[in-house]
């Protein structure tokens, strides 16, 4: 049972760090690498909103999240935008946001120095409780609602909101969107700041869980982010979300099954498996693209 | 007698006793560059006329820099005090290898070009591929925080004022072992790391040698922040205690993590633990770690106190191990340059042989025929936020 939700925790996480990545990939086309840079940034801030700020962390959350949004404006702007024309801007957005994702652990380097950062420890709320033998923490619990009301939401916002349909008429066909006087620029970027601030409440929830914050984390989770997402399906949100519980699942039964020593060679392993049993991922379609 | 500097001369005088000329005519001028690193003298009397060049390579950037931080204020603030001597000053020059052994490699090719002795570097990892270069170019290295086994084995021209974790964790588990009576344990290490796949392997040996039960072996990568589902697993056996061989990054989260779920049994740490960032980070979830050291840092010795009190001053904090290793590490060489009046690498490497019985703040200290410390361990349990002498 406490692995179960050892599984579920590590996995929520995942997921909301892949789902931000999807987003972009299903309405653009694009993989925005500097996605794991936005998730350890937002690690920092976080650390650096609450140990310096002396803000509660609840507070600093959403605050950490509207960081990530503006992070998410200026890559789309940096490092999409001014490609979008160019025949090759797959691999050219590709390229300039791994160079823009090294800049910002370049910039958090320079303001932070090396060292593994931590959340003051009094920030925390102390209560454990049991569920069904397992213990489980005030935070890890808030964790879990947090990251799943959030996928929630970003779901209903694309399935149900004007926006959403905007979101998905780009998705679609950006010049048919454009005819139909959808501003595609303006809804590219609201998508940037979402899938951005996505990946900074995940990159601050992660740095809560573990209570420690690297320079390296994003890269870290990057690897496993794609995983989640290709086997999601590419571009799909439930596939995220569902791609996300699965390999957390994977990695903590690994552990207790198998060995620890075979964690990754086992999660990723049965990635594999999934692939070549379904080579467009659980939820993905090969030719409708969802947002 | 009681100064740091009369203490260590006299030692190094005494190894001098047979070679000391009487010299002391003091023309050292301009005879050729090589003569320059060559004094006369001996002991405190040895007057060498251009600084000894020293390098030294410490990580201070990447996953090691907090140890490398600490050596760096360790090795500048024994340079300071080496300055205040008479005779033989010191050119100190540190490196970042940025905890890379890559970039070891790199600095350690750069500094054998002009340095007399190499310091560091922080890692085994990184040791065991930047001092073949050493090695080769004839330029002695003084590891001041490696403790893999192996790494004076690589050549003659390689020591170490470091005890081997070989040294410390046996004296560790026994104490351990006498202290709760321990019977079973769960061992836990991360096994992409020479430093603590060596410390496994030394507290594996250590714990079969007591008669303690090992029920189970758990391992993770040196980058893992979650240890939940291991730790679950590691509850799951009711040991009591939990042995872990992991650097300070892994150790305060899984230390935490090992509390929240209810894991009460102390927690037996390799070298990585002995840091008192674990305190600081991990506040109460520390209580009750078990750690072998090198350095009592609570020892009463005038040297020890003399060093404190230097540290505190110029740094406004307390040094941990590595910074009073690093620190040990200048005075050695200090000794080892005295001991032949000369700085150079050849002369360094024979003054590092004659070491023994060295008054350092590590204890009484010498260097063995395999090219290791030797000095007294102690182990220790956090207590209260502090490391306390447990035996």
């Amino acid at each position: 049972m406490q692995q179960l939700l050892n599984g579920l925790f590590l996995g929520s996480l995942y997921a909301l760090f892949a789902i931000g990545f999807t987003l972009v990939f299903g309405i653009l086309d694009r993989l925005n690498l500097a996605h794991p840079a936005v998730f350890a940034a937002a690690a920092f801030v976080g650390i650096e909103l609450v140990a310096v700020g002396g803000l509660s962390i609840w507070v600093a959350l959403p605050l950490v999240a509207l960081v990530g949004a503006v992070l998410g404006l200026i890559i789309e702007r940096v490092a999409f935008r001014p490609l979008k024309g160019r025949p090759d801007a797959h691999f050219a957005g590709l390229i300039s946001s791994i160079g823009l994702g090294g800049m910002v652990i370049a910039l958090l380097l320079w303001r932070y120095g090396p060292d593994t950062r931590r959340f003051p420890i009094e920030a925390f709320p102390t209560q454990t409780f049991e569920v069904l033998g397992a213990r489980v923490t005030v935070l890890q619990a808030a964790l879990l609602v947090i990251s799943v009301v959030l996928m929630a939401g970003l779901t209903w916002l694309v399935a149900r909101t004007r926006l959403g349909r905007a979101m998905r008429a780009v998705a679609e066909n950006p010049r048919a969107a454009t005819v139909l006087g959808i501003n595609v620029d303006r809804v590219t970027a609201t998508t940037f700041a979402l899938s951005s601030a996505l990946g900074a409440v995940a990159g601050a929830l992660f740095a809560m869980n573990v209570n420690s914050a690297q320079l390296g984390m994003g890269s870290a989770i990057e690897l496993k982010g794609l995983a989640v997402i290709i086997v999601g399906g590419m571009g799909s949100l439930p596939g995220a979300l569902v791609g996300g519980l699965v390999l957390g699942l994977a990695e903590v039964f690994a552990v207790q099954y198998i060995g620890s020593s075979w964690r990754d060679l086992v999660a990723f392993g049965l990635l594999f498996l999934l692939l070549v049993v379904r080579p467009q991922g659980l939820f993905g379609s090969r030719r409708v693209r969802e947002v | 007698m009681n100064t740091t500097l009369k203490m260590l001369a006299g030692t190094g005088a005494l190894a001098l006793v047979l070679t000391a000329c009487g010299g002391g005519d003091g023309g050292g001028d301009s005879g050729g560059d090589g003569g320059e690193l060559v004094g006369s003298g001996s002991g405190d009397s040895c007057t060498i006329d251009s600084p000894v060049p020293v390098g030294a390579v410490v990580s201070l950037t990447g996953a090691a820099a907090s140890y490398g931080e600490s050596q760096r204020k360790g090795l500048e603030l024994a340079a300071e005090k080496l300055a205040e001597n008479e005779g033989v000053t010191y050119d100190l020059k540190i490196e970042d290898d940025a905890t890379d052994p890559k970039q070891g490699i790199t600095v350690f090719e750069d500094l054998t070009k002009d340095r007399s002795v190499i310091i560091g570097p922080t890692l085994s990892n990184t040791a065991f591929q930047a001092q073949p270069i050493a090695q080769e170019a004839g330029v002695p290295v003084l590891a001041i925080s490696n403790t893999a086994d192996g790494i004076t084995a690589q050549g003659d021209y390689i020591f170490r004022d470091s005890l081997t974790e070989a040294q410390v964790i046996p004296q560790t588990v026994e104490v351990a072992k006498e202290h709760f009576g321990l019977e079973k344990v769960v061992v836990m290490y991360s096994n992409d790391d020479a430093f603590t796949e060596s410390g496994y392997k030394v507290f594996d040996q250590a714990l079969q040698d007591q008669g303690v039960e090992i029920l189970d072996t758990l391992t993770f990568s040196k980058a893992d922040t979650d240890f939940r589902a291991l730790l679950t697993e590691a509850k799951g056996q009711d040991p009591d205690a939990v042995v872990v061989s992991g650097l300070i990054e892994a150790a305060i989260p899984l230390v935490t993590q090992a509390r929240e779920l209810g894991i009460d049994v102390p927690i037996i740490g390799g070298n990585g633990f002995n840091n008192p960032k674990l305190m600081s980070d991990s506040g109460e979830a520390a209580e009750g770690v078990v750690v072998g050291a090198a350095w009592n840092s609570a020892s009463e010795g005038d040297l020890n106190k003399a060093f404190l009190a230097d540290f505190e001053e110029k740094y406004d904090g307390q040094p941990d191990q590595f910074a009073a290793q690093a620190y040990t590490g200048m005075f050695v060489v200090d000794a080892a340059v005295r001991a032949n009046c000369s700085g150079e690498p050849d002369d360094i490497r024979d003054g590092l042989t004659t070491i023994k019985d060295l008054d350092t703040v590590l204890g009484t200290f010498s260097i063995n025929a395999d090219r290791d410390a030797e000095h007294q361990a102690v182990v220790q349990i956090v207590e209260d936020g502090s490391f306390k002498p447990l035996n």
